[in-house]
């Protein structure tokens, strides 16, 4: 019991870390305040699809996709058609949701690879009429003008005002994914992850938890493109593409493939590991290539998860002096 | 729209969907034998066309000693591939080993894109540009050479499935992988032997599709894509459903894209993907293997 109240404080003790070094960040005034942006918005991204991938067991190779489409559909509807943000934001998110919807439907009544592959051609298609559609989406040279956000008269027009705002969107998706985890809904779809006749013989409904979550993983991503829109105010399709659905899923990777927290992790790794490598050219692409393959070997539950146990390992064999229990 | 414009479009729309057929082949073997789809399947594309580039290019080698090279450095990868990402992780998940091939994928295309840059660079045709009139159309002498190379790597496959002890073992891997190998097959070797089969087919895709298309680094995602669109139209398991499957989207690629929209040409291929697994999920040939 006592180990579970230990266990339980700790846990406690670094959200509450966490959330302090969140608030304090921007007032140090460093230049990271934008580079935090970017992770504040991909963790949400990322969030979305370790539900997916943790928790159903299915990846989406196509998530760059939804982002694409909230970013979008937040910069048409406000610059075209002169929509409140806020108010596109909601659209753009409904919208995705829809088409995530129409997409999974099929999809999820199919065995196992099916998803992954639909989700690529999906982004593929998204792609290529983000850059076909000129008079919606601008083409490749993109859509400018987008009016960034404001809340009553306040304008969130600086780094450091857009820092707290993402932040606080991001830590709503925590929050939200952690509850959803940890009820009713988390442990049929832990269940479904464990085994998907067993879950089903329990009366778990097996595809429509798994298009409920494909659909919600979605919606995030569109609220974060939104976020992003309004953030750049310039957008074009080329942070969409079947690359960044690609890092996204080694940001899942690294964090754990079930572990809500561990996406933030995850983002700043690989955020930090481009930036690291940066300027050796493109060896971004062959390293993130080396780290799917091998945590994927050595630690199928993803990178945190499996230090963790190592962690554990060893320290379970330190206490028996040298045994291996 | 005028007939000879049509013959044009299917000629075009048969070899393209040659090369789909051939790629699809590729994933069917793998999947037959080892119940994975191999995200990597385009890679081996890519690099067909880029390795026979560079030894052409560098090495200055004669052209048919550059194909054979080619292919055969493309298979080894095949058998490494196998041997050190997908062997190890042999009772991983199904989501584990979808990533692992992605992360050999993405691992391969940017090694591609470090050696050999970013342009697209052309191949020289097998044999001579000179058209051939063909009813009221032309066609060149590697539209040929493409359908007739498709025409021989199918008829082979079928025949080495049907006829060879080894063919038998792959088929029995494909049957029941645990059963086959309780009666003494050697499941690493058909497993090796599948990822070989597809490498060196994904590499002579890569390089007969070149002098049409060019290549460059990045090919392989979405030839590896239009293959498995194929796959999954043919039935995802059956050889011939895997050519069907190849040859019915090339035709749908070149006349939708002659009619309808180039611009979306790319686009048809996973819209016909969507259609299939919403429609008919076990494809033209393939049986039904969908949960309710």
């Amino acid at each position: 019991m006592s180990t579970v109240t230990g266990r339980l404080n700790v846990r406690y003790l670094a959200l509450a870390a966490f959330l302090v070094a969140i608030v304090v960040l921007p007032l140090l005034g460093t230049h990271y305040t934008s580079l935090m942006i970017v992770i504040g918005i991909h963790t949400m991204l990322a969030v979305g699809l370790c539900l997916l991938m943790g928790f159903t067991g299915q990846v989406s190779l196509g998530h760059a996709a939804f982002y694409g489409i909230g970013a979008f559909g937040s910069g048409i509807l406000t610059t075209n058609l002169h929509l409140s943000p806020w108010l596109a934001m909601i659209v753009a998110a409904v919208i995705t949701g829809l088409i995530a919807f129409l997409v999974a439907l099929p999809i999820f009544r199919l065995e196992g690879h099916y998803l992954a592959m639909a989700t690529l051609g999906f982004g593929m298609i998204v792609f290529i009429f983000l850059n076909q559609t000129h008079q919606l989406t601008g083409g490749p040279s993109g859509l400018r003008g987008i009016p960034s956000l404001s809340i009553a008269s306040f304008e969130i027009d600086t780094d450091f005002r857009y820092y707290y705002l993402v932040w606080a969107f991001c830590l709503l998706v925590l929050l939200a994914s952690r509850n959803i985890v940890q009820s009713r809904v988390g442990r049929a779809l832990r269940s479904i992850h464990g085994s998907e006749a067993a879950a089903a013989s329990l009366g778990v409904n097996v595809a429509s938890f798994k298009v409920k979550i494909f659909v919600l993983s979605a919606v995030y991503a569109s609220v974060a493109g939104s976020l992003y829109a309004h953030y750049t105010t310039f957008i074009s399709p080329q942070p969409f593409g079947f690359l960044f659905s690609i890092r996204l899923v080694v940001m899942v990777v690294i964090g754990g493939l079930a572990s809500i927290w561990g996406a933030i992790f995850g983002t700043l790794s690989v955020t930090f590991l481009t930036e690291f490598l940066q300027p050796f050219g493109d060896f971004d692409v062959i390293v993130f290539g080396l780290i799917l393959i091998v945590v994927m070997i050595f630690m199928p539950e993803g990178l945190t998860f499996g230090i963790q146990e190592l962690i554990a390992k060893r320290l379970r064999l330190a206490r028996h002096g040298g045994q291996v229990a | 729209m005028n007939t000879s414009q049509v013959i044009q479009y299917i000629v075009s729309g048969v070899t393209l969907g040659s090369v789909y057929a051939i790629v699809a082949l590729g994933f069917t073997t793998i999947y037959n034998v080892t119940g994975i789809i191999n995200f990597a399947q385009g890679e081996f594309v890519m690099l067909g066309g880029m390795l026979t580039y560079w030894l052409l290019r560098s090495a200055q080698l004669p052209i048919a000693l550059s194909f054979i090279l080619a292919i055969l450095m493309v298979t080894i990868i095949g058998l490494l591939l196998e041997r050190f990402a997908v062997r190890p992780a042999q009772k991983a998940s199904l989501i584990s080993l979808i990533i692992i091939t992605i992360g050999a994928s993405t691992f391969l295309r940017g090694i591609g894109g470090e050696l050999w840059g970013r342009d697209a660079v052309p191949l020289p045709p097998i044999s001579g540009e000179k058209p051939i009139g063909f009813l009221s159309a032309f066609v060149l002498p590697q539209h040929l050479w493409i359908i007739g190379i498709m025409v021989v790597l199918m008829v082979s496959l079928h025949l080495f499935l049907s006829y060879t002890l080894l063919g038998k073992a792959v088929r029995a891997c494909a049957g029941n992988r645990y059963a086959a190998g309780l009666v003494g097959i050697n499941v690493h070797v058909t497993s090796a032997f599948a990822f070989a089969v597809s490498a060196a087919f994904g590499a002579i895709a890569g390089i007969i599709v070149a002098p049409i298309t060019l290549t460059s680094y990045s090919v392989g995602t979405m030839l590896g894509l239009k293959g498995f669109a194929a796959a999954v139209l043919g039935g995802l398991t059956s050889v011939p459903g895997a050519v069907l499957g190849g040859i019915a989207l090339g035709l749908l690629e070149s006349l939708g894209g002659g009619f309808v929209s180039s611009d979306y040409k790319d686009a048809i291929a996973f819209l016909v993907l969507f259609l299939v697994l919403f429609l008919r999920p076990q494809g033209m040939l393939g049986q039904r293997e969908t949960k309710s």
